[in-house]
């Protein structure tokens, strides 16, 4: 088989007598949805930090492409076609919406040592921002500072900022909580769509939108990987139906 | 959006014809002192502007911004004396006189200034928030005390320069020559600034003060744009510090000490912070309010303090936010 996209081998992450990830080994491969799901407090998010960069594992390695990212310092990852979304949003809130969107686009358009003409005046730029604008739908919001959207357009303003820098894994953190049905659905639209483009690893809380988008599901359970498999398996998996999925059945 | 718009470009010409104007003004009241006080109006004006890059863009508070001040004074200062008194500033590996050339000395100064600035920000932008206050403070302080020591040029009691430096084609110690010179050198860094905030590497700046973080994860090496832009700040200050060893023709460790630093960091908030013009009202405020209120009684600053405290409580832009609004903000 191919190198997958990205490979995590023998992940261990501990923050003082809590262990956030125990030996956690996964393979995302390219083109695919994949779906990481828990309880509250399964090292879900954790997870996600160390691929991401913001957290330095203990132990383990991990690979995108095959070439070892474990160390490599957040702004490189960037480069290698990696992108995030923030689980609390995290927009530059005293920002214009179109300056927020500048700025991901510029981050793959070389160095920014530019100090003379106006950003949002690079033609360059400008061909990419609107583009930029429609697939997130908020043409209409350009020049409004992003701080003062509604939640639901920040979260979309979020993943466009992701989708700017044309990454080859998106990792979003719970693109959808917060969200009225609406603009899950929306939501939902988007990241279907961007499945031709990128591989996505997704966590969420919201099963429906799981069960509708993902490819393959990693159930996470105490810093452990109770199972993964496809959407099938995972909801006839007795082990993830005891852990996860039966309380929250109950819990409904 | 447009009146307002307008209205900020209406005060800007005003301000701007008034700040043109004001030597034959103060020639017509009678009143030549005025001259000088906006002269140094104007350099204090340049040293907040400058402040107001890394502060109100980079959202990096620093307390050491006199240091680059005061380093820039020094070093018109120290090149003035050498040449009085015609001896070397250095005689290895090169001999290096003095001079009393403005377009020798003021280079000179704010390279240097540059030159501290690279070196204090590469050290102290690896911490943020109270480290770095703390941090930068520390480094001003040690220059200050460094100045304090150094007996050869003057210790505590400073330097006294024989005469401003020279300019071909104007006469610096004319005041009215010299306004124009702080006049220009403001505008000029004015309208620079102006243009850097709004570029590429700007906007990178204005991102780092929102989320670092988040830059960092959208691939930008944030430290270096960060360096940068301590950098160009300092190098600015140092001009302003240049240009205020020539205007009180004097320099001292004063210059250095931590209260400056502070004063400059009192202008940036009480103008409004993120705004360039704002630290120039600031300034502006600032000195005059000392000016007038000193006339009344020697402890002004009883006075000023509260003003301050109104100005912060319920004007978050400062003045220029009680002037054009919050909107128009650059930042």
């Amino acid at each position: 088989m191919a190198e997958p996209l990205l490979r995590i081998e023998s992940l261990c992450k501990s923050f003082g007598a809590v262990n956030a990830c125990r030996d956690i080994s996964l393979n995302i491969h390219d083109g695919e949805i994949h779906a990481l799901i828990g309880p509250n407090g399964a090292g879900k998010t954790t997870l996600l930090n160390q691929i991401a960069g913001d957290l330095t594992p203990d132990s383990g390695q991990i690979f995108l492409s095959g070439q070892e990212i474990t160390h490599l310092s957040l702004h490189r990852r960037a480069p290698l076609g990696l992108a995030r979304s923030y689980q609390i949003t995290s927009v530059f809130p005293n920002l214009s919406v179109e300056e927020n969107l500048l700025l991901a686009i510029q981050a793959h358009h070389g160095h920014s040592f530019h100090f003379w003409r106006r950003g949002l005046k690079n033609p360059q730029l400008l061909a990419e921002l609107g583009p930029a604008l429609a697939t997130v739908g908020l043409g209409e919001r350009a020049g409004v500072l992003a701080g003062t959207l509604s939640h639901g357009e920040k979260k979309q303003l979020e993943v466009g900022m992701a989708l700017a820098c044309k990454p080859k894994l998106l990792l979003l953190d719970e693109p959808m909580a917060g969200m009225g049905p609406g603009g899950t659905k929306e939501l939902s639209g988007l990241i279907r769509n961007l499945k031709q483009e990128m591989t996505i690893l997704l966590v969420e809380h919201d099963m429906e939108a799981i069960f509708s988008l993902a490819d393959r599901i990693t159930v996470l359970v105490y810093g452990e990987i109770v199972a993964t498999g496809s959407v099938d398996e995972i909801r006839s998996n007795p082990a993830v139906r005891q852990a996860y999925l039966g309380e929250e059945d109950e819990a409904c | 959006m447009f009146p307002r718009f307008d209205r900020k470009y209406f005060c800007l010409s005003c301000s701007a014809l008034l700040l043109i104007l004001l030597p034959f003004l103060a020639t017509l009241a009678g009143e030549p002192y005025l001259v000088s006080l906006f002269s140094r109006i104007l350099i204090y004006a340049l040293a907040a502007a400058s402040l107001d890059l890394i502060l109100g863009y980079g959202g990096l508070v620093s307390l050491g911004h006199a240091a680059f001040f005061g380093i820039g004074a020094y070093a018109v200062g120290i090149l003035a004396h050498h040449d009085f008194e015609e001896t070397v500033l250095f005689s290895w590996p090169l001999a290096i006189p003095g001079s009393d050339n403005a377009l020798v000395a003021w280079p000179v100064a704010i390279l240097v200034a540059a030159i501290l600035a690279a070196i204090i920000g590469a050290l102290s932008l690896r911490t943020s928030g109270m480290h770095f206050i703390m941090i930068t403070l520390a480094f001003a302080q040690m220059l200050f005390f460094f100045f304090v020591s150094l007996e050869g040029y003057g210790g505590d009691d400073g330097l006294t320069l024989f005469s401003r430096n020279t300019l071909p084609g104007l006469d610096l110690s004319d005041d009215v020559h010299f306004y124009y010179v702080c006049l220009a050198s403001l505008c000029a860094f004015l309208f620079l600034a102006g243009r850097l905030v709004e570029s590429r590497f700007g906007m990178v700046i204005r991102g780092c003060r929102e989320s670092e973080k988040r830059m960092q994860s959208l691939g930008f090496p944030t430290y270096r744009y960060k360096l940068l832009c301590f950098v160009i700040a300092g190098a600015a200050a140092g001009l302003a510090g240049a240009l205020i060893a020539n205007q009180v023709e004097y320099v001292s460790p004063g210059l250095m000490h931590w209260t400056r630093s502070a004063i400059i960091l009192v202008m940036v908030l009480l103008g409004g912070s993120g705004t360039l013009y704002g630290p120039v009202l600031g300034a502006a405020a600032f000195l005059l309010l000392e000016e007038i209120l000193s006339i009344y009684t020697e402890h002004w600053m009883l006075y000023f303090g509260p003003v301050l405290i109104l100005v912060v409580l319920f004007a978050r832009h400062g003045l220029f936010g009680i002037l054009f609004g919050k909107e128009k903000r650059h930042g």
